[in-house]
């Protein structure tokens, strides 16, 4: 299934297609989508719903008021929550960071932990911030009051695992990728996304 | 209305006493967590003492902490716990709690309406020793409300 997911982005219109949905905040008809990538909007809804066969995007639909079309509810695409992944020849990561996190929270050694991910966070550092965020797949976009959020979690299902642990690391590995170059990086979670903010020090309340 | 609710029972092993230096920042923050939980959606139920807090009962062992509260489903209770300000005291439990050599938080399900007992609880949580089952679980391994009963 993966393989022919990944299979799927491989035409570059398509590719362009998926990219404009998965970096907007909310779901998208194939109008916005026909706009944004430059192509008719049956060509749109065409590599739209391909993407949905694939299991990359997910479909819903919205009655939207006023305008022409009122009423008649759109068609609306979003990333899909399904993970996919492939590696050649096999590896398992996650398995591999499912026995440490479960062999971290019987021994109790998150302190180490927060340590070590500083200490590589330090070492991920280069450039301006918010780039070094979008390079390593946080989707990072900027909130009111010179505050980073970022829409993705790079250890989504582990951090649904194991939330207090994970989420303890990943602040640990952004606040030593900031560094102290003025941010103050704190846990401030919402529904969805990662836990992790990331404030300008020149704009505190 | 839902049949059921979910019980929830975890327990914490103190590094040191309530009063001392170490435990203060988790003491200090205890009334905003409480306050927390009770305007989170979902919430049911929380086990207290006339101080407002559970801290005081020990049922366990002497430097064991319980909490013990009720929810709607699954998903409020897991959104209060990992979702909502809940989620940086939870980020720093290794600076005030011991790891434990057994499991340290247990749900069950209950009839609506009817509160948990500390005996009660102290027994699911030992049930799941041999694992998670429909009577002790687990936020990680959960299981579904008993089938609602059609009226």
């Amino acid at each position: 299934m993966s393989l022919e997911a990944v299979g799927a982005l491989r035409e570059p219109v398509r590719r362009a297609v998926y990219e404009y949905v998965v970096t907007q905040a909310e779901p998208v008809s194939r109008n916005e989508v026909a706009e944004a990538v430059g192509v008719g909007r049956t060509l749109a809804a065409f590599h739209l719903d391909k993407l949905a066969e694939a299991g990359l995007l997910e479909t819903s639909y919205a009655s939207r008021s006023g305008g022409p079309g009122a009423g008649r509810p759109a068609k609306l695409y979003r990333r899909s929550a399904a993970e996919h992944a492939v590696t050649l020849p096999p590896r398992d990561y996650r398995l591999l960071a499912d026995v440490l996190a479960s062999a971290v929270e019987r021994s109790g050694v998150e302190p180490a932990v927060h340590s070590a991910a500083r200490e590589l966070g330090a070492k991920l550092a280069g450039g301006g911030v918010f780039e070094r965020l979008g390079t390593l797949g946080y989707e990072p976009f900027e909130d009111v009051d010179q505050t980073i959020r970022l829409r993705n979690c790079p250890f989504h299902a582990l951090a649904q695992a194991y939330p207090a642990l994970v989420c303890g690391l990943n602040l640990a590995l952004l606040d030593g990728l900031v560094g102290d170059r003025g941010w103050d990086v704190r846990l401030d979670p919402g529904p969805t996304g990662c836990c992790v903010v990331i404030r300008s020090k020149n704009n505190q309340d | 209305m839902a049949d059921h609710h979910v019980a929830q029972l975890n327990i914490a092993r103190l590094r040191a006493p309530l009063d001392s230096p170490e435990l203060a920042d988790f003491v200090a923050l205890l009334p905003e967590v409480n306050d927390l939980a009770e305007r989170s959606p979902g919430y049911v139920w929380r086990l207290q003492d006339e101080s407002g807090d559970a801290t005081a009962l020990r049922p366990f062992e002497p430097d064991i902490i319980v909490n013990l509260t009720v929810w709607q489903s699954i998903e409020s209770l897991r959104g209060f716990v990992y979702r909502t300000a809940h989620l940086e005291p939870m980020r720093r439990r290794r600076e005030w709690f011991l790891p434990l050599d057994r499991p340290h938080l247990v749900l069950w399900w209950i009839p609506a309406g009817v509160l948990p007992t500390l005996a009660e609880a102290a027994e699911r949580l030992e049930l799941l020793r041999r694992g998670p089952s429909p009577e002790a679980f687990t936020l990680r391994e959960p299981y579904p409300a008993p089938a609602e009963r059609v009226a």
